[in-house]
């Protein structure tokens, strides 16, 4: 659509034309700011907690579990040294034999999410799959924050569906 | 031909006064645009809906994604 707009404009005189070709997609999903009906709306980006835990694969389950949890978490997400997510520990994983690398304990390749997606299609869908939370991250997989369920119920109260699915 | 850019290059063209176009429908553009867009879905745009553009300045369309 846009090279068509960016070729059509050119025709009608315009000489410095330049086509941002990731479009609106890429830049939602990086998780800058829009304008427009849905701009103001919580998303998974902005309810998605930034202080969760992480840890690298060689990492030691025992030294993550007390980390996490003398933070007041019972997760952390695994990620490199990029921040891309590679996998993730909920209380199942954290709660595994100490001695076990993080890369042995952890759920590999969990689902994640966009930091545009609307907090009531999220809060939906991880009640529907009975996710405690989620990863939410760029579209390069950097890891921007964990979702935890129980936010995005509560934030979803009262706000209206998103006129788009974007999951 | 157009110049391919990218988010960097988007925002040090905006940032230098470049002129931002939505081409999506008019829908999409009420839900969600980047900040200071306008909007000339694909169909509109024609030599009407141009004159609210300045040809002396940096042009920049865009629509959902690379499709």
């Amino acid at each position: 659509m846009a090279p068509r707009a960016a070729a059509r404009l050119e025709l009608l005189g315009f000489r410095q034309v330049h086509e941002y070709k990731p479009g609106k997609l890429d830049w939602m999903a990086s998780g800058r700011p829009t304008e427009g009906e849905n701009s103001t709306r919580p998303r998974a980006g902005t309810v998605a907690r930034k202080d969760v835990p992480v840890c690298a694969p060689a990492d030691r389950l025992a030294d993550v579990r007390d980390r996490a949890r003398g933070a007041g978490w019972d997760a952390a997400v695994v990620v490199d040294g990029e921040r891309v997510v590679l996998g993730l520990l909920r209380a199942a994983e954290l709660a595994k034999e100490g001695e076990l690398s993080i890369e042995e304990a952890m759920r590999p390749g969990p689902s994640t999410f966009r930091p545009y997606v609307p907090i009531k299609e999220m809060a939906d869908y991880l009640t529907g799959h009975k996710l405690e939370s989620s990863p939410v991250t760029t579209l390069d997989g950097k890891l921007v924050g964990l979702l935890l369920k129980a936010d995005a119920v509560r934030e979803a109260e009262g706000c209206p569906d998103c006129v788009r699915k974007m999951i | 031909m157009a110049t391919l850019i990218d988010r960097d290059q988007l925002q040090e063209l905006v940032a230098r006064g470049a002129q931002l176009v939505e081409v999506l429908p008019a829908d999409e553009y009420k839900e969600d645009h980047l900040p200071g867009a306008i909007s000339i879905p694909l169909r509109q745009v024609n030599r009407e809906s141009a004159k609210q553009l300045d040809p002396s300045r940096d042009l920049i369309v865009y629509c959902w994604d690379m499709a």
